[in-house]
């Protein structure tokens, strides 16, 4: 290294080892003078036939195991047994760990041969390749001009307006089938986004099991996820009134959940004082963010979470937001109980549920 | 004896006889009362030494949070220290004792599962204590509970379910796999692995902490049975698909790909370009 130190910058030392002649020209001042290669040292499988014998018998030991691990990997495709009863590893499923195992390895072995293969045998030398400007030269720039304007006046399109507006015009004509085939994706919501099945008297139901509920079934600190009860109903053919995607549709608005609250910590906004039925408040279950359905209910804090952006919303003062990205408060379903002591709506949602869309306004 | 009738005979137009046979009515009444009222079971005697022994052991463990009585301890800033156990039941203690979250070492914002500090018999004198103190869920029956007293024929229509209930009404805080979840202030909801199906079913019951109650009125003892069903079945089944990094989701998937893959390809990328061991035979002086 000595011999290589330029303490004063002034003088760099000529370089040694480069293949090539381009950009030699030092910048002025450089403090450390390019020190150039390094003199060739040879690796010990160059000098030593037994090293290299070794290195050889390495690398063809690392591919012979990859044929083998290939070779398993087929016979524990047929080897072992999956579906209802399949063969268990370790608490893992046998034949994907075999998979994947034999696969890997032998796509590993691969690898790891060819890389001791370059690294101990492949030819080894070292080799300078100098970096270039990235801009064509002058000569190519002239020349790609002369070649553009050439074409220009060849085909005329200068001189015949006519072919050029023409041409222009075809291709924005193309444009519209895609304008009017992406327009029509699909009937637009129309009113749907607004309105939801709740109507006055329907009955709020637990989900899955569709049983009604009374007001003293619930304990304070419950969190009852609801759905209204005409999903659980049948029409006069013995029919669900509701099934597949009309069901998944009206589902992604009307769910709900239902808590209990002590009365004495809820506050109530103006003209909600009666859409609680003693401390049993019922809200949407869908986010007004981007409409996750959530029912992550702290019984303590009335805090209600979304788990998807971690908007927070307060149940004991009318949903609003207390935390994260919604925008909204969390829309109320005012409930009451019917004639027979079961909870029931006593209307639609008075806003439009889950996420904002154009032509919600600013209600 | 005809002495003694004589005499009270002589007497019953004394002033004072109103209000001897008064007294006499009152006492007749409150003894049949006690004899033949519906039988509480805390009237029983052994059950009485149980409360006194429970309450021995509440004023020594738990009344310095939760107050003498159990009425609770509220703090200067209007915040609950231990609160009022009048009501919660024997189901909440032998939750929250038999799974060790009470005693808590200390204040704060969860009590965390640890090593449970009392005996059973101890937590069930506990629990008829504070059962004792106001009306509240007892502690279920096993029939209640065990998913093995569903008959075999229908046991996997009710893990079917029961998975749906989870589904719906657990996993938003428990995680798809019953692994738990984090919520908002150091709290957390726990991982329903290795939990036992008694306090499973307890803490539905009971609600404790930030964890709603889901009361036997909506949502019913069989159906919590089926849900416990269910959350034996997936800790039973083995892992298809390979190891489950706890079912955490992206946050053990991505830690595990960042760390070990790309850990992998960088060790690698640094063996490829490592120059290789030289020897000093071949070179000329």
């Amino acid at each position: 290294m000595t011999e290589h130190d330029n303490p004063t910058g002034t003088t760099p030392q000529p370089r040694g080892g480069h293949g090539t002649d381009v950009a030699t020209v030092e910048p002025a001042g450089d403090p450390i003078a390019d020190p150039g290669m390094h003199p060739h040292e040879p690796r010990p499988t160059d000098v030593d036939e037994k090293a290299a014998r070794r290195a050889e018998r390495q690398v063809a030991t690392l591919f012979g195991l990859s044929s083998l691990f290939a070779i398993l990997c087929v016979v524990s495709y047929f080897a072992f047994p999956i579906g209802d009863d399949p063969a268990i590893i370790l608490g893992f499923g046998a034949s994907n760990v075999a998979l994947g195992l034999c696969l890997g390895l032998a796509l590993l072995c691969i690898g790891i041969g060819a890389i001791q293969w370059a690294r101990k045998l492949m030819s080894d030398v070292e080799i300078v390749e100098a970096r270039h400007p990235v801009a064509s030269s002058e000569k190519d720039r002239e020349e790609a001009v002369v070649a553009l304007n050439q074409g220009i006046s060849d085909s005329g399109i200068a001189r015949r307006p006519l072919i050029r507006n023409s041409l222009i015009g075809a291709l924005a004509a193309l444009g519209l089938p895609a304008i009017v085939f992406l327009r029509d994706l699909g009937p637009l919501p129309g009113g749907d986004l607004s309105s939801t099945v709740w109507k006055k008297g329907m009955r709020v139901v637990n989900d899955v099991a569709g049983t009604p509920i009374r007001p003293e079934e619930v304990e304070i600190g419950q969190l009852i996820n609801a759905e209204p009860g005409v999903f659980f109903e049948e029409n006069a053919e013995g029919e669900p009134k509701f099934e597949g995607t009309h069901l998944n549709q009206a589902k992604g608005k009307a769910a709900v959940i239902l808590v209990r609250m002590k009365p004495s910590d809820i506050t109530p906004a103006k003209g909600r004082e009666n859409w609680g039925v003693d401390g049993i408040l019922c809200y949407s279950k869908i986010c007004t963010h981007v409409g996750c359905p959530i029912s992550l209910w702290e019984q303590q804090t009335h805090h209600l979470l979304c788990p998807c952006h971690q908007s927070t919303f307060d149940l004991a003062d009318n949903g609003k937001v207390i935390f994260g990205p919604a925008a909204r408060a969390l829309p109320q379903l005012p409930i009451m109980v019917d004639g027979e002591g079961y909870l029931v709506a006593q209307s639609d949602f008075h806003e439009p549920v889950g996420p904002s869309y154009w032509e919600r306004g600013e209600r | 004896m005809r002495l003694i009738s004589a005499r009270l005979s002589a007497k019953r137009r004394s002033p004072l006889a109103g209000l001897v046979v008064l007294l006499l009515g009152l006492l007749l009444t409150g003894g049949a009362y006690a004899v033949l009222a519906p039988a509480n079971a805390q009237t029983d005697p052994a059950d009485q030494s149980t409360i006194a022994k429970g309450r021995s052991l509440f004023l020594v463990g738990c009344a310095s949070c939760h107050g003498a009585n159990g009425e609770g301890i509220v703090t200067k800033n209007g915040t609950q220290y231990g609160p009022p156990l009048a009501g919660v039941g024997a189901a909440a203690v032998d939750f929250q004792v038999g799974t060790g979250r009470m005693p808590m070492a200390r204040p704060g914002v969860q009590a965390a599962r640890k090593k449970v500090v009392y005996t059973p018999d101890e937590i069930e004198a506990l629990a008829a204590y504070v059962a004792s103190l106001g009306p509240g869920p007892a502690i279920p029956e096993r029939d209640a509970y065990d998913p093995s007293t569903i008959p075999e024929d229908e046991r996997n229509e009710a893990i079917v379910r029961g998975g749906q209930f989870f589904e719906t009404n657990c996993t938003a805080c428990h995680n798809f796999a019953a692994s738990g979840g984090a919520l908002p202030g150091g709290k957390f909801a726990p991982s329903l692995r290795g939990v036992s199906n008694r306090h499973i079913y307890e803490a539905m019951l009971t609600g404790p902490q930030q964890m709603p109650v889901f009361s036997d009125g909506v949502l019913k003892s069989s159906e919590k049975r089926d849900i416990i069903a269910y959350l034996n079945s997936i800790e039973e089944a083995p892992n298809y698909g390979g190891a489950t990094l706890g079912s955490l989701g992206p946050v053990s998937e991505g830690l595990f790909a960042w760390i070990v893959g790309i850990g992998a390809c960088v060790g690698f990328a640094i063996w490829i370009a490592s120059s290789s061991v030289r020897s000093k035979k071949g070179i000329k002086a």
